[in-house]
């Protein structure tokens, strides 16, 4: 097991995609982020802070569970759904940002955009990852990542965040490339 | 868990999470879209050989919810009105292909029975068994009490219950008694002894013959119907002093707690067991208990069949 990311190497990854997401999208007025169920979520609550600590305006968060849309339910054992808790706003005509720990196959993406469609009609939609490990199954691309991590498919990557695992890191476990 | 036949089967960490996700999936009937992909492709067969109307329409409703292909069976109009048996059917459903069979029978244990038979593959959820049990009633009623009552804990401790009427013939009774005690709840049961079954003493239960002494205690009372079709054994002399003693009327809604809720599974005898003031009253949720029961059936097919049962049978998980 190797350490990918140390703590102070997230917090810096997190800050600047908070300024590039406000870079992009020309202020936070009309932003909405969701973070995907669990660590996504807890990606988008430190983005929103971020954001509102450069903006000095609060921004629109909530959160978006993705497990009724899955296509691999078959293939595993049942599992519990998450809260979506979708902010006051909505997503209509809104430019919304999905947070997520890992992009791996795109699935969990492919899903949250049908998720997203139950929901409304945003005017955009972008995607924010702290590691974009590679080997997409979909066509499916991140606009802000934290790091590329090249990795074989062998292995697996680990993400921990202090409010669920008491530290900060990413880890590789496996074989190495 | 592959079946749904009785509240014995689940332990509180399962009750509780068909209760948490029965919550979640409130959410999509609360939405504009209310359907979701996720049973796309599955065949679930309503085998009612007992009249019903909400429970099937409820489970019906909730599988087209998510997805599921529905084929409703009841017994009138169909070949167990020939006399075909349980094995026949079932065999005949395997045929073609269901992922699970919803019954409702009039003898009690049929559904274990359908469970326990090689004659089907598919999940077998009861839907109420003689005078057994109906575990999806007592699941959508815990959920109506824990929303309106638990104060954001997910289980039911240090609430009173009150199950008023018919428990002699009650399989809403029996599976609520089983899962309100479960998920730490204390159950009264108010009924005249005639209306209690034998071995009452062994249920997680206290019992009351007297419905005034109770009232004031309980946060939430839940009245059974008055099943008339099985009342010609004179369990009580007439429905007049039924409704005196048992029946729920606005001078008993009054010496209820502020908050208490009054509940009822349906169908209702208006005027017997339950007046028509206390019915629709502020503290009625038993329009909501139809509502809730969608949700917590979803909830039940969601857990039973979205996933793969033997990944979850042997604990290989990824």
């Amino acid at each position: 097991m190797s350490l990918a990311l140390p703590a102070p190497d997230i917090a810096r990854a997190l800050i600047r995609i908070s300024h590039e997401i406000l870079e992009r999208n020309s202020g936070s007025a009309n932003i909405t982020l969701l973070g995907i169920p669990t660590r996504g979520a807890h990606l988008a609550k430190r983005i929103a802070s971020a954001i509102e600590s450069i903006e000095g305006t609060s921004v629109q968060m909530g959160t978006l569970d993705i497990t009724l849309h899955r296509d691999d339910l078959r293939m595993r054992a049942p599992r519990a759904l998450m809260p979506t808790v979708i902010p006051s706003l909505g997503v209509e005509g809104r430019d919304v940002v999905l947070v997520d720990d890992v992009l791996f196959s795109g699935r969990t993406i492919r899903a949250a955009l049908d998720a997203l469609g139950e929901i409304g009609r945003p005017k955009s939609v972008q995607l924010a990852v702290l590691v974009d490990r590679g080997h997409r199954q979909l066509p499916i691309r991140a606009d802000f990542v934290g790091k590329n991590l090249p990795t074989s498919i062998e292995q697996s990557v680990v993400v921990h965040l202090t409010e669920l695992d008491g530290a900060d890191e990413v880890l590789i476990e496996g074989p190495l490339p | 868990m592959k079946h749904l036949l009785s509240i014995n089967d689940l332990s509180k960490v399962d009750a509780i999470s068909i209760l948490d996700t029965a919550q979640e999936l409130a959410r999509v009937s609360d939405g504009p879209m209310k359907k979701l992909p996720t049973l796309r492709g599955r065949t679930i067969v309503n085998l009612f050989a007992e009249d019903s109307t909400r429970t099937r329409i409820s489970f019906e409703a909730a599988a087209k919810r998510l997805s599921a292909d529905v084929i409703n069976f009841s017994s009138k109009g169909s070949s167990i009105s020939k006399g075909e048996s349980l094995k026949d059917t079932a065999q005949t459903l395997q045929a073609m292909g269901a992922d699970a069979v919803i019954i409702r029978h009039s003898a009690s244990g049929a559904a274990q029975r359908l469970a326990d038979s090689k004659w089907m593959s598919g999940s077998v959820i009861n839907a109420g068994d003689g005078t057994h049990e109906h575990p999806s009633q007592a699941l959508l009623d815990a959920f109506t009490i824990r929303k309106h009552l638990s104060k954001g804990a997910t289980d039911l401790a240090g609430l009173r219950v009150a199950i008023v009427g018919d428990v002699l013939h009650s399989r809403v009774a029996r599976s609520n008694v089983l899962l309100l005690s479960k998920l730490g709840a204390q159950v009264v049961l108010v009924a005249p002894p005639t209306l209690l079954p034998v071995g009452i003493e062994s249920w997680p239960c206290q019992i009351s013959y007297d419905l005034d002494e109770v009232i004031a205690s309980v946060d939430a009372i839940m009245m059974l119907r008055i099943q008339l079709e099985r009342m010609s054994e004179m369990y009580f002399p007439n429905a007049r002093e039924y409704s005196r003693y048992f029946g729920l009327n606005s001078d008993r809604i009054r010496a209820m707690k502020a908050e208490a809720i009054v509940m009822h599974p349906g169908p209702m005898n208006r005027g017997l067991e339950i007046t028509a003031d206390a019915a629709d009253g502020a503290r009625s949720v038993i329009v909501e208990q139809v509502a809730n029961g969608v949700s917590i059936r979803m909830a039940i097919l969601y857990l039973l069949l979205a996933g793969n049962q033997e990944i979850a049978e042997n604990g290989v998980s990824s």
